[in-house]
């Protein structure tokens, strides 16, 4: 039986870009901007660190193959460098590579930078790309609000909710992430929005309107990792440690198979389950102080609190509309901004939310800082489609002397 | 014996107004006005003389144990590829063996009717022959042909048993007539005067033909109880029938107000019709004119049964839409560039050789069903997708393509390019097992709702306009068959 990560890998230092429409800036510059932060939080230098993960999530445009890229920006001294893609789940892929390269043993500092250069396309939204040959002569071609807008039409198919009532939570959701991000000096999106704008807005793929969308930004993300021991030594004494970190990736049986209803991310409901016993959560809904979700979508982000266990199956509405997902709620959820306003660079985004988390545990998160002061925080980062996905849960805390 | 054994066809759904297009075109050509009546069949984008060809030829099979066909023919004027034989393609989708014939037919209007006359003769020595005819033929904006043309497919299997109806004779001449050409590599015709057309070719080219054909049946003019005959010009069929000394009762409406003359496919749909309904020892003369004449004489030998799995022509003309938008018929036959944005730059390159490999999944939409556990899945693998059982190498061949569906997830996507947006897609489940995510087609918004019935169809998936190629595949459209209100 595996023993699992929980306290076996410490962040030593965490940077972000700030995120947007960044028309001056290469992903060269995003990446150092991102690891200058970093670099100076964990207060070590780039000498130090054994091997890097590098996450992209569009190659095409953006830095192109290979780790190159990442070891060039920074000047590394030569170390491995491994990218990672895995579509939006890409951030808390390469987090993953690098904890456990020190969790082996085989590393004792490791550094995970997530990098994406949107804003080089030409047109709003995800760059339009080829997923195969097989999936181009038999796919849809849709976009990322059509993909995600078909789990709407089946969430109220199964649990009978009206058009309206679930266009009103999923108002709810956006109005409060702009909320949030208005307080955050590096998200994409700092207005606040009314329930009438969202709800009245233009829209992309029925039900989703340009409210219910994430921002497509540019963006880079990084932590550097360590042991606790070697955390120490370094001369840090709040650590905020790795509690979980599970991925789980569809193997088809949503797209081909049969029972799956579309109103559910089934791999995220596997891997919230993996976290959770890993970390030793019993009781989420009591026991997780704060989220970072992957609203890439409203629609998305309501149905992932019932895949993550906080609301009952079929509850996700009420409890949005009970404001328990609000800053000043029970279960903060995208206390930054979220992928709605902080933004989404594919493969920062992951870990921009392990960002958030750690800056809420260690009380830095300023003018958004939670009152209450957590003890876990809880990132849930979601890549491809609903039928056919790649879901990480990844769970941060303090660790206990 | 060899005769028909069975017929079908198939209409596009919107039918463009003639008054929508003289609004907008009788400014420059105000001749126009005496067209401006009625409607004629208009294919969706998605459409052309080989998808058409594929639901003639499904409507035309249902029923039917497709393992015996022989040959498939395909006549057609307007065929999409020049060097890939359309036939073949038609062949594909409709999950045919390999050891079969297959042939495309074209270069006259004629083609529909002369494809059908070699069916029956090559039928008696090969077994069933498939003879299907589709057109989507372009003409230019403003123009005559514009507003009489129309798109649509019939499909017409002849082979040995009880036949439908059985060939009394058949008379074709050849005739370098020239009412038109169409030049290999120019995008339109070129017509000559329409009332030369009418007395030198129609009026005398077709007596002489129908004369001649009546001759080796043994029959009479008066002996004709159906005279089948398109009519690209107004009245021609009545005025040749009155010159071959046909009762006016006889003449068969040749659908140009409901449907347009879908050039080598017409006499074979107005076939089709007129077989639906035709009742035992009633002959049929069907001609087909172009560059010449071909004549049939048909006898029934029985009447068609009811088949409630089959549309035919009158419950396709009835399942329509009324299209007024001009520009929307310019853009879907590619007249007019309306800017279309960047996502729409998406290169559309196929592999060919994944598509040879895969192209019983991508043209016939067949699944596999495992032999241990009955699980049925789309596309194939290796692994089945059953989670209790991850059995290899057991899938079987499954059809897909003549299930009903029913809709689990969907969403009208206004970002993602499609010439006609917003794009309707989502999940559907077959009934019997196994599903996908595709396009729908043909759909308004009140159709398309969690557990509603759909369809398949074979449509044209993308253009991949840099190398002239079209990728076909399936999409979903709401059943046609089922009942209304259902």
């Amino acid at each position: 039986m595996a023993s699992g990560i929980r306290d076996k890998v410490a962040i030593l230092g965490m940077g972000c870009a700030r995120f947007g429409e960044r028309w001056q800036d290469d992903a060269e510059h995003l990446m150092v901007e991102a690891f200058q932060e970093c670099l100076a939080d964990a207060a070590t230098d780039v000498t130090q660190i054994d091997a890097a993960w590098l996450s992209v999530g569009f190659d095409a445009m953006n830095i192109g193959p290979s780790g190159i890229p990442l070891a060039m920006a920074l000047r590394l001294p030569n170390i491995a460098v491994t990218k990672v893609e895995n579509y939006c789940a890409s951030g808390t892929e390469a987090f993953r590579g690098a904890v456990y390269a020190v969790a082996s043993g085989a590393c004792d500092i490791a550094l995970a930078l997530g990098v994406e250069k949107l804003k080089d396309t030409g047109y709003g939204g995800l760059p339009v790309r080829s997923r195969g040959t097989m999936f181009d002569m038999v796919g849809v071609t849709g976009s990322a609000p059509g993909n995600f807008a078909q789990v709407a039409s089946a969430y109220r198919a199964k649990h009978g909710v009206s058009k309206e009532d679930l266009k009103r939570a999923m108002a709810h959701v956006s109005v409060k992430s702009h909320a949030n991000g208005a307080k955050n000096p590096k998200a994409h999106l700092r207005k606040p929005i009314s329930a009438e704008q969202a709800i009245n807005a233009p829209m992309i793929a029925e039900p989703l309107g340009l409210y219910d969308c994430c921002g497509v930004s540019d963006g880079a993300a990084c932590a550097i990792v360590t042991t606790p021991d070697i955390a120490r030594g370094l001369g840090k004494r709040a650590l905020v440690t790795v509690k979980a970190l599970a991925l789980s990736v569809s193997n088809g049986w949503e797209l081909q198979g049969m029972g799956w209803d579309g109103s559910y991310f089934h791999t995220t409901r596997i891997a919230a389950r993996a976290a959770y016993h890993e970390a030793g959560i019993k009781n989420p809904r009591q026991e997780i102080s704060l989220m970072e979700v992957h609203d890439c979508f409203s629609i998305t982000e309501l149905v992932t609190m019932e895949d993550l266990g906080i609301s009952a199956e079929g509850n996700a509405v009420r409890d949005v509309l009970d404001g328990l997902f609000d800053a000043d709620g029970a279960i903060p959820c995208q206390i930054d901004g979220g992928l709605k306003c902080f933004g989404h660079p594919i493969g920062a985004s992951g870990l921009r939310m392990i960002y958030e988390n750690y800056l809420q545990l260690l009380g830095r998160a300023g003018e958004r800082q939670r009152s209450t002061p957590p003890v876990y925080g809880l990132s849930h980062n979601l890549g491809g489609m609903p039928n056919q996905n790649v879901s990480a849960v990844a769970i941060v805390g303090l660790l206990k002397n | 014996m060899s005769g028909i054994v069975a017929f079908g066809a198939y209409v596009p759904r919107l039918r463009l107004q003639r008054q929508a297009v003289f609004a907008a075109t009788g400014w420059f050509n105000p001749a126009l006005k005496t067209l401006a009546k009625g409607e004629r069949a208009m294919a969706r984008w998605d459409e052309d003389a080989v998808t058409m060809a594929v639901e003639a030829a499904r409507d035309c099979l249902a029923g039917v144990e497709r393992g015996d066909i022989a040959k498939v023919m395909l006549a057609s004027t307007s065929l999409p590829f020049a060097d890939r034989q359309n036939a073949g393609i038609v062949k594909e989708a409709l999950n045919l063996n390999d050891v079969v014939g297959t042939m495309d037919v074209t270069g006259s209007q004629r083609a529909g009717t002369s494809a059908l006359i070699d069916a029956l003769e090559a039928s008696r020595v090969s077994g069933p022959v498939l003879c299907v005819a589709a057109e989507r033929r372009r003409a230019r904006s403003g123009s005559e042909a514009e507003m009489i043309n129309g798109d649509a497919a019939a499909a017409i299997l002849v082979g040995p048993g009880e036949p439908l109806a059985r060939l009394m004779a058949s008379h074709t001449m050849a005739v370098d007539f020239i009412d038109h050409f169409h030049s290999a590599g120019e995008d339109f015709d070129y017509a000559w005067e329409s009332r030369w057309v009418r007395e030198e070719g129609y009026l005398k080219l077709v007596p002489a033909a129908v004369q001649g054909v009546l001759q080796k049946a043994g029959l009479k003019p008066s002996d004709i109880d159906r005279f089948i005959m398109a009519a690209p010009m107004r009245g021609v069929h009545e005025a040749v029938a009155k010159a071959c000394g046909i009762a006016s009762e006889a003449v068969a409406d040749p659908l140009e107000a409901t449907l347009g003359d879908c050039g080598a496919t017409q006499p074979l749909l107005l076939l089709a019709r007129a077989l639906a309904s035709a009742k035992p020892k009633e002959r049929l003369l069907v001609i087909g004119f172009g560059q010449g004449c071909d004549a049939l004489v048909l006898e029934v030998v029985r009447a068609a049964p009811a088949t409630p799995d089959k549309m035919g022509v009158d419950r396709w003309l009835s399942r329509r839409k009324a299209e007024n938008n001009y520009i929307k018929h310019l853009f879907f036959s590619g007249l007019i560039d309306l800017e279309r944005g960047m996502r729409a730059e998406a290169d559309q390159k196929t592999a060919l050789t994944a598509l040879y490999r895969n192209r019983r999944g991508v043209l016939g939409l067949v699944g596999s069903k495992c032999a241990k556990t009955g699980v049925v899945q789309f596309p194939r693998s290796e692994i089945s997708v059953a989670q209790n059982d991850r059995a290899i190498g057991t899938q079987e061949d499954y059809p897909l393509a003549e299930r009903r569906a029913r809709i689990v997830t969907h969403t009208a996507d206004s970002l993602t390019y499609t010439p006609e947006p917003p794009d309707y897609y989502g999940m559907i489940e077959f009934d019997g097992g196994g599903r996908m995510v595709t396009e729908f087609a043909d759909v308004e918004a009140t159709d398309v709702d969690v557990g509603k019935p759909m369809r398949m169809m074979f449509r044209i998936k993308a253009f991949d306009e840099r190398r002239g190629f079209r990728k076909y595949f399936w999409k979903a459209v709401p059943d046609y068959l089922a009942p209304s209100g259902q």
